[in-house]
């Protein structure tokens, strides 16, 4: 057994109102350069439909992920070798045009136009070729609110094995928001399928970086990934994704995403997994064994014999005690309301989502769809998104799981509403789905409250453990000097260059000489 | 000095110096701007067998010129390839990957002029580093004839020749004379060749450096510690 930690994520898709708020944030904050305007760290779908890039689900388009050949776990695009054969073109690299061109408008025309009968427009202009374009024809969220027509959306993946037809009607559509990030996943098809070794998992806390010195612009991560969140920066031709916020979380601080969510559907945490069972877990023959086996990849953090390992392991007490504390932990392992997104592509991810309860009350008054007890809450299977649906996006197609979850959620919104509508705590939904008081009361404060102390329980990084000399690392949170953007791999420069390491001095500095005043002149 | 001396007792040197020591400066102090500068992302069409038939050309072409040029000519006369067979396979060789070359890199020449996007986005450094290349391609086919009517003369001396001075250049004893009789088209195809080695360093072209062979034998999964090693 060999334990690690992961940061990890939740979304409570049920309080998602798409409000784009996540997408903004970390836009301005990171990617808000040249060569990734198209880029998109955090985009919020409109499901359903084909998303960002055009039809990412759809792996037998772009082989993104995992796939077992002969009972081993390999790459769905193919092997090194096969890798090696296609560098000189990938052949399943999504194009621009795949996310959208991007683009800005003509402002200044709307000032400089001479005097005319009709109101100046600013056309839009490409961010590419800075050229006019005829018309915007796609963007990065260009389906939201379920714009467009259904023939089009529909191409969706997660329709499989439903009958898609009867969601055309007006009155049976169905809709919901899905954010999505990098999943900074446990067995990530991005770092497998880079030939340079750029990509990287880090050891302390699971965050997936792309080392910016290292990678030569090969571009098979942008294919391998199947979330298609590793994206190609055209201008540096480098590969950049989502980052974890890892300036913020070494602090203690939550991603820019989760912090500016003003939902409150974001959870940041961290989670005690068992490194040894990676290769197995991924390995499921029946890919809707895929969720179970990730489950059950996670170790409990109050388990003595699994605290003594993981200090073992290097995982310091405050660590330990943050995966005890842990929203990820709660929702993912011991309410099981979490599931992790498209378990199928068997990366292991780690941003996992709570679904979506999608009522439909003026059904319910006219007493047309089956209830809780209650009486007033319906049932998970009447809800008007289908289960299928969801379990596709969320479980490889087993919808217990989600059913389950679903009765939870509602149980405890039955037992809350007893207390505060009829002031009476009526526990029989609880009872059905086995959940007792206690638990209903803390997954209401999880979930409807959502403190932030609650949400985010995130240790800092300790860098003071490991430094011998933490000042000379003061101030940096992860930021080098120079050009380097990581600590890098060779030592042997043909000049000798401190660049190579994220630590500018190892002793600490000598005493300043007695003979110098403040302001270094000699006495 | 003569013009010979410069071009192919000295230049050869300050290329093959540019090469090895701006290379290694960039590779440290730039690393960051060491990439292939691939732009399929922003057009990928025909870029399957553009990009495939250029790459495989020009390797297969280096690789040709080392092991003719470079390798001891008594190692193929050991594995009993005499003269004239290996003047032959290098001329077959030659026309099949120098046209494959020809073909894929005048398709990524006209992309890289005519594309609006890839027009847009290059740099002149871009444009200049194909055209350099596919110039000194063309007249490296052009030599082809001339190897031709030797080889129908039952002629290895010119070819001898240049293998001759490419060792004079690597063994620090130039003899440019020794390219006095070869035809004026290989001097024109050898200084466009030296001066490819001249550019590598300040051009895309560095990425071949970094060519990731390590990849087929490596782990899938790569985790960084921060820890410091004990």
């Amino acid at each position: 057994m060999k334990i690690r930690a992961q940061f990890a994520m939740v979304f409570n898709l049920d309080k998602c109102i798409g409000c784009h708020t996540c997408s903004v944030t970390c836009k301005n904050v990171w990617t808000n350069r040249k060569g990734v305007e198209y880029a998109w760290f955090n985009n919020v779908e409109s499901k359903p439909g084909i998303g960002y890039p055009k039809q990412w689900e759809d792996q037998e388009k772009w082989k993104g992920g995992w796939e077992k050949i002969n009972g081993k776990l390999e790459l769905k695009a193919g092997g090194k070798i096969k890798k090696m054969i296609q560098i000189f073109a990938n052949p399943n690299l999504p194009e621009i045009d795949d996310y959208y061109e991007p683009f800005s408008f003509d402002y200044a025309r709307l000032q400089n136009a001479p005097l005319s009968e009709a109101a100046p427009t600013a056309r839009p202009i490409s961010q590419i070729t800075g050229e006019k374009m005829d018309k915007v024809t796609w963007g990065p969220n260009w389906e939201d609110d379920l714009a467009g027509e259904f023939a089009s959306r529909s191409r969706d993946a997660n329709f499989a094995n439903m009958q898609k037809e009867m969601y055309k009607q007006f009155e049976n559509t169905f809709h919901m928001y899905l954010p999505r990030i990098c999943n900074h996943c446990i067995n990530p098809a991005c770092v497998a399928s880079c030939p340079s070794g750029a990509l990287y998992k880090r050891e302390e806390d699971g965050i997936v970086l792309s080392d910016q010195d290292r990678c030569r612009g090969w571009r098979m991560c942008i294919s391998g990934c199947p979330y298609k969140k590793v994206f190609f920066n055209w201008e540096s031709s480098k590969a950049e994704k989502c980052i974890g916020c890892y300036p913020r979380v070494e602090n203690g601080l939550p991603t820019v995403c989760s912090e500016t969510c003003v939902g409150r559907i974001r959870y940041n945490g961290i989670i005690l997994y068992d490194a040894d069972k990676i290769e197995a877990a991924a390995s499921a023959d029946d890919t809707q064994d895929l969720y179970q086996n990730h489950l059950d990849m996670f170790v409990d953090p109050f388990d003595p014999k699994i605290i003594a390992q993981a200090k073992k392991d290097g995982i310091t007490d405050d660590w330990i005690l943050a995966a005890q504390k842990s929203p990820i932990y709660k929702m993912a392992v011991q309410w099981k309301i979490a599931f992790p997104l498209h378990p199928e592509y068997r990366t292991l991810p780690m941003i996992w989502y709570v679904p979506p309860l999608s009522p439909v009350q003026s059904q319910i008054d006219q007493k047309n769809l089956p209830t809780e007890v209650d009486g007033v809450l319906p049932k998970a299977e009447a809800m008007r998104l289908p289960v299928q649906y969801l379990a596709n996006l969320l479980t490889a197609g087993k919808e217990q799981p989600i059913v389950d979850a679903l009765n939870r959620m509602i149980a405890m919104r039955s037992y809350q509403r007893s207390i505060h509508v009829d002031g009476k705590a009526d526990t029989r939904a609880l009872d059905a789905t086995g959940m007792t008081e206690d638990m209903a009361k803390e997954m209401y404060r999880y979930l409807a409250i959502a403190n932030y102390e609650d949400r985010f329980v995130i240790p800092t990084s300790k860098e003071e453990m490991r430094l011998d000399d933490y000042y000379g690392f003061q101030g940096q949170t992860g930021f080098t000097f120079g050009n380097a953007s990581s600590l890098g791999v060779t030592n042997n420069a043909l000049f000798p260059a401190r660049r190579k390491d994220t630590v500018e001095s190892r002793e600490p500095a000598p005493l300043a000489e007695p003979t110098h005043d403040a302001s270094g002149e000699q006495y | 000095m003569s013009l010979m001396k410069f071009l192919f007792a000295v230049y050869p040197y300050i290329c093959l110096t540019i090469f090895v020591v701006a290379s290694w400066i960039r590779f440290d102090y730039q690393q960051y701007t060491w990439k292939t500068d691939s732009s399929m992302l922003l057009s990928k069409k025909s870029m399957v067998v553009a990009s495939n038939f250029f790459h495989i050309g020009i390797l297969s072409i280096f690789g040709g010129h080392f092991a003719g040029l470079v390798l001891p000519h008594g190692l193929w006369l050991g594995l009993g390839i005499s003269d004239m067979t290996h003047q032959w396979i290098a001329i077959i060789a030659g026309i099949v990957f120098g046209l494959m070359c020809l073909i894929g890199g005048a398709m990524l020449w006209s992309r890289r002029m005519f594309n609006p996007r890839i027009r847009a986005t290059g740099r002149k450094n871009d444009m200049l580093v194909i055209s350099w290349l596919m110039v000194t391609l063309l007249l490296g086919l052009s030599t082809v004839p001339f190897s031709i009517g030797h080889a129908n003369n039952n002629d290895p001396s010119v070819m001898l020749a240049l293998a001759d001075w490419v060792k004079s250049i690597l063994v620090l004893n130039p003899q440019p004379e020794l390219l006095e009789a070869v035809d004026p088209i290989f001097r024109a195809h050898i200084f466009f060749g030296m001066t490819v080695f001249l550019i590598f360093p300040f051009t895309r072209l560095v990425h071949i450096l970094t060519a990731p062979l390590s990849y087929v034998g490596r782990a899938y999964q790569i985790v960084r510690t921060k820890r410091r090693a004990a």
